[in-house]
């Protein structure tokens, strides 16, 4: 990626044209205006973006697994047809964000390959087992909860491709999150097995939806770059604790308790104290020593490689046909 | 016509849609390319629409669904064939939805109590059809190793296709005027696609209209315990 940037930034010019567009760039910057594709940017401005926005397309791919694994044993046919309607939307999302990534002169093939040669990551939450069906509620709830709280500030990122797919995005995990919402409350609500079937799955996942918002800011790498470049708004712990003062209420009215002895109101602060995150635990899963990190990447590229030879046909008989019209039905 | 011959033709349709949908569920995640997660999902989505709403002109649908024993299923065997690979989904796909296009738009102009149903969804299979043909062509006329798979799947599939037209009590039909469109249009696309349309029978002893007797093929029971596994487990529950 930085290396097509670089030949991009050479071909255009000088130093002295680049410390010029550096001025055109700062500027639209601090005045919030969008950068757009056509737009001069730093080349590591480019090379963050990319990684940032490939790794969510990854994100939502790899994300899609966990949920699908409940397709199948859905138990109830309203409740199935949510659960695919959300996967569909993660796929939907996924290619959004590699449309957006391709903005930046890279291609969506480049970034899968590095997704499937582990050169580029995706969101550790992913690498957790879904036990449970109560589990696919868990993760509307939790998981796409603090999706949300990360990705709404991203709707006003300095990138405009990023930021107008965030838009779209935004809209349908809200949806996602009160439809998991709704799932865990039914079954909080129902019998003493379900009840429990709904705690068991917030308790496993409590810890690693916190686990999303990144190290905490005194070990994030990226995080002052990027909030100087406007592509992040606010600081990694200063969205958990968003997060969790708005987790604790809803947890409330679920009926259902959050795993954290430490978690409790600090009138001083204004927001709720919790405990330590295992940062260990967070370092080994980004490792790809979590529950399921070898499992999400033997299926993504199985279903890769697998599927090369439909992917050659598409390609063979696009080359055939290529003057005539694209689709059979408009030839018949 | 009584109520009991409506029921047990909803629950005929309703049958195919609900166990496709489900078998096509089973691609999340495992598409060759990005875009078919979100046609065939798309397209499951459609099916289980429409099931919900057949499902439930004949009863409850989650009872229906879920409490059935594999023997009181009513769908069509073809829907049941596991997803083998692509060529084989696509194979089924062209097949199934060529015959639900033809039945429910005949089922639309008729004006029976599957009219309302039939006029929607008959929009959706057209796009499932177009879907499938698209597909065909493109794996048919593809590579040699794309074809091959193709006229393999074809083949494999046909033996299934003569149940699609034994005659179901309550619906109004010229069966045999279905079939032969049928046969026209998807001659008309395997052709198009460089396929050989194959010669095996498409009815015999065991597969004429066996499924809507309720005589499935093996997959079929385990297919039924893995979606009815979790509402089993909770009798009585709401989810």
């Amino acid at each position: 990626m930085a290396t097509a940037a670089a030949a991009q930034d050479t071909d255009r010019g000088t130093d002295h044209g680049t410390t010029a567009r550096q001025g055109v760039f700062d500027a639209a910057v601090a005045a919030d205006e969008r950068i757009e594709p056509r737009d001069w940017m730093p080349d590591a401005y480019r090379a963050t973006l990319v990684r940032q926005i490939a790794q969510h397309a990854h994100s939502e791919i790899i994300g899609m697994q966990p949920e699908a694994n409940w397709i199948s044993r859905a138990p109830s046919l309203r409740r199935k047809a949510i659960l695919m309607a959300k996967v569909q939307d993660e796929a939907g999302h996924g290619l959004y964000l590699y449309s957006a990534a391709e903005t930046l002169g890279v291609s969506r093939d480049e970034l899968l390959d590095k997704l499937h040669t582990g050169r580029q990551k995706y969101s550790s939450i992913f690498n957790y087992p879904t036990l449970t069906w109560a589990d696919v509620g868990a993760i509307g709830w939790l998981v796409d909860g603090a999706a949300i709280t990360n990705q709404v500030p991203l709707c006003r990122c300095s990138y405009g491709p990023y930021a107008r797919a965030m838009v779209r995005i935004c809209k349908e995990e809200s949806f996602h999150q009160r439809q998991g919402y709704e799932l865990l409350l039914a079954l909080s609500r129902g019998t003493p097995e379900q009840h429990a079937m709904a705690q068991d799955a917030v308790d496993r996942w409590w810890w690693p939806s916190l686990m999303m918002f990144g190290p905490p800011d005194d070990a994030s790498q990226h995080s002052a770059q990027s909030m100087a470049w406007k592509i992040k708004r606010h600081s990694n712990d200063e969205l958990r604790q968003r997060f969790v003062d708005i987790c604790v209420p809803q947890a409330e009215s679920l009926g259902l308790t959050l795993p954290d002895p430490d978690l409790r109101w600090n009138e001083e602060r204004g927001h709720y104290d919790f405990g330590p995150i295992d940062w260990t635990e967070f370092r080994e899963v980004l490792k790809g020593n979590g529950p399921c990190n070898e499992q999400r990447l033997d299926q993504r590229r199985r279903a890769h490689e697998e599927g090369a030879w439909v992917r050659e046909a598409a390609a063979a008989y696009a080359g055939k046909h290529s003057g005539t019209s694209e689709t059979g039905a408009t030839r018949a | 016509m009584t109520a009991t011959v409506t029921a047990t033709a909803a629950l005929a349709l309703g049958d195919d849609a609900l166990v496709l949908s489900h078998r096509l569920g089973q691609w999340a995640g495992h598409t060759p390319v990005l875009e078919e997660e979100v046609a065939l999902a798309n397209i499951a989505l459609d099916l289980l629409g429409q099931a919900r709403v057949l499902l439930s002109m004949a009863g409850d649908e989650d009872e229906l669904a879920y409490l059935r024993e594999e023997r009181a299923f009513r769908n069509v065997q073809l829907v049941e064939q596991p997803n083998g690979d692509f060529a084989h989904t696509i194979a089924r796909q062209l097949y199934f939805s060529a015959y639900q296009h033809l039945l429910y738009d005949r089922l639309a102009e008729g004006g029976g109590p599957f009219a309302p149903l039939a006029a929607k969804a008959v929009k959706e299979v057209a796009y499932h059809r177009d879907h499938a043909e698209q597909w065909t062509l493109r794996l048919g006329d593809g590579t040699d190793v794309s074809h091959e798979r193709m006229q393999r799947a074809c083949t494999a599939l046909w033996r299934y296709t003569g149940e699609l037209f034994q005659p179901v009590e309550g619906l109004d039909a010229d069966w045999p005027a279905l079939e032969a469109a049928w046969l026209e249009r998807v001659g008309e696309v395997l052709r198009r696609a460089t396929l050989t349309v194959p010669e095996g029978p498409r009815s015999g002893a065991w597969t004429a209209g066996a499924g809507r007797q309720g005589l499935h093929t093996e997959p079929f029971g385990r297919m039924l315990a893995e979606m009815q596994h979790l509402h089993r487990s909770h009798p009585g529950a709401s989810w």
